[in-house]
């Protein structure tokens, strides 16, 4: 056995109101939810908690709910059932396509929407299209609930906007109508990988002028990053591909990328220029409007 | 603490610490030693097993987090014929060269030809993506995999025809 565990007190909960006493009552914890971030996280002690909270049977928080003009979505539904759910599919096309790029089938089954969040891995791959959805979270503890968007979320590597009593609830989806939106993910192969960079649009076009922009990214800041220069170049602007290039070649002013195992910071930041037009290129395709570029 | 699951169709009860993790208990304290222990680290398939049906990696799963649940192994699959049409079919094209790799294999394309029984090449290459094979045996494992389709199809066939 390479990889030991630290020691440490299990307490399973099976309710949400469970969970949220416990948290509230104890300290130096980890909550686990599928635990594919976690226990990695144990095995290479990053954390050695006291306690151990498992998450995974609260049942009332596995639910995917159409509102009509919103989704909302537990926060510990699986990657894998929002890659096949239709009404993700349907409403908000580009998270399941971003989750489908995530990590492999068998960590899919097991992970969870909420995990990836909360893990607040600079990487995490469900943030760039949550971004671009402008997705709200549900936070949740003994004294109430609050509403925070997910833009607001991420602290830093590993941080978040959660108090030690609160809990992720909820993800909550305005869906857009008349955008187009897609996720590009580049890691050092295909399958399976973290991101070297990852990127997400959506754009609404009226009259072949931009009316709303929205560019996320991930891996190339402490944590997921809107590109809002990118945004503010493009918004009002005709649609066409130069207005797409030179608007991308901005986000260098929206990310801090560092350079690392998988790659160089000045790697990172040219390959943010040609995600960004990449995807945004998708996302205009994706509501017929074709102005070159490659596939 | 005690743990109890449905183990390849038969209820096991375990003691465990709540800091192993499934791999180790099926391998050191059930005696299942057809799920590998490869990377340790949730990247190369080799301790692939099927908890409730759907192929997840042992090594990332604590022990206590199996309680009540099923869990699944080649060991079961392949005593109940389940996996027949997948073994032949990876005899057959040559679809194992050093072997430590097939039972991950085998659960994840029996759950995918579940799920999907005539998967196209992309499909099965998505599918796989979470196996690793150090004999980079691919192609043949793809091979074999959509041979098993065509496998499947026939016995569902046959079994119709009865």
């Amino acid at each position: 056995m390479f990889y030991k565990l630290p020691k440490f007190n299990y307490y399973r909960v099976t309710s949400l109101n469970e969970a949220l006493k416990l948290i509230n009552e104890l300290e130096d914890f980890k909550v686990v939810a599928g635990g594919t971030d976690l226990v990695m996280d144990l095995k290479i002690k990053r954390y050695i908690p006291k306690n151990i909270i498992d998450i995974s049977r609260v049942k009332e928080l596995d639910y995917i709910v159409d509102d009509g003009d919103r989704i909302r979505i537990g926060a510990l539904t699986k990657l894998q059932e929002i890659v096949d759910s239709p009404i993700i599919r349907e409403k908000a096309y580009v998270l399941a396509e971003a989750v489908n790029q995530m990590a492999s089938w068998q960590i899919r089954n097991i992970a969870t929407i909420g995990g990836n969040l909360c893990n607040a891995s600079p990487a995490a791959d469900t943030a760039p299209p949550l971004y671009v959805l402008n997705a709200e979270l549900k936070l949740v503890s003994v004294e109430g609930e609050r509403i925070v968007p997910v833009t607001k979320f991420f602290h830093g590597p590993r941080k978040t906007e959660l108090k030690k009593n609160e809990l992720l609830a909820e993800i909550i989806i305005p869906v857009e109508k008349d955008a187009g939106a897609s996720a590009i993910k580049l890691g050092r192969r295909n399958a399976f990988t973290l991101s070297i960079v990852a990127v997400a649009t959506l754009v609404k076009v009226s009259g072949n002028k931009f009316t709303d922009v929205r560019v996320a990214l991930n891996s190339v800041a402490p944590t997921p990053v809107r590109a809002t220069s990118v945004e503010k170049a493009l918004t009002g602007r005709e649609v066409s591909l130069k207005a797409v290039e030179e608007a991308s070649k901005l986000v260098v002013n929206d990310i801090k990328p560092i350079s690392d195992v998988r790659a160089s910071a000045d790697y990172r930041r040219e390959m943010s220029i040609v995600l960004t037009r990449d995807s945004l290129l998708k996302s205009l395709e994706r509501i017929g409007v074709r102005i070159g570029g490659e596939e | 603490m005690k743990v109890s699951f449905t183990l390849n169709g038969r209820r096991v009860e375990v003691d465990v610490e709540p800091n192993e993790v499934l791999l180790d208990v099926l391998r050191l304290k059930l005696g299942v030693k057809s799920v590998r222990r490869g990377c340790e680290r949730a990247e190369c398939g080799a301790c692939t097993v099927l908890l409730d049906g759907k192929p997840v990696y042992s090594c990332t799963v604590l022990a206590p987090m199996v309680d009540g649940r099923t869990v699944e192994t080649v060991d079961y699959l392949a005593s109940n014929g389940e996996l027949k049409p997948l073994v032949e079919a990876f005899v057959k094209v040559g679809a194992i060269q050093c072997g430590f790799c097939t039972p991950g294999f085998l659960l994840t394309a029996y759950s995918l030809l579940r799920r999907n029984p005539q998967p196209t090449v992309e499909e099965v290459k998505k599918a796989i993506e979470g196996n690793i094979c150090r004999c980079t045996g691919y192609q043949k494992i793809i091979e074999a995999i959509l041979l098993a389709s065509k496998l499947y199809a026939e016995k569902r066939s046959e079994r119709k025809e009865e």
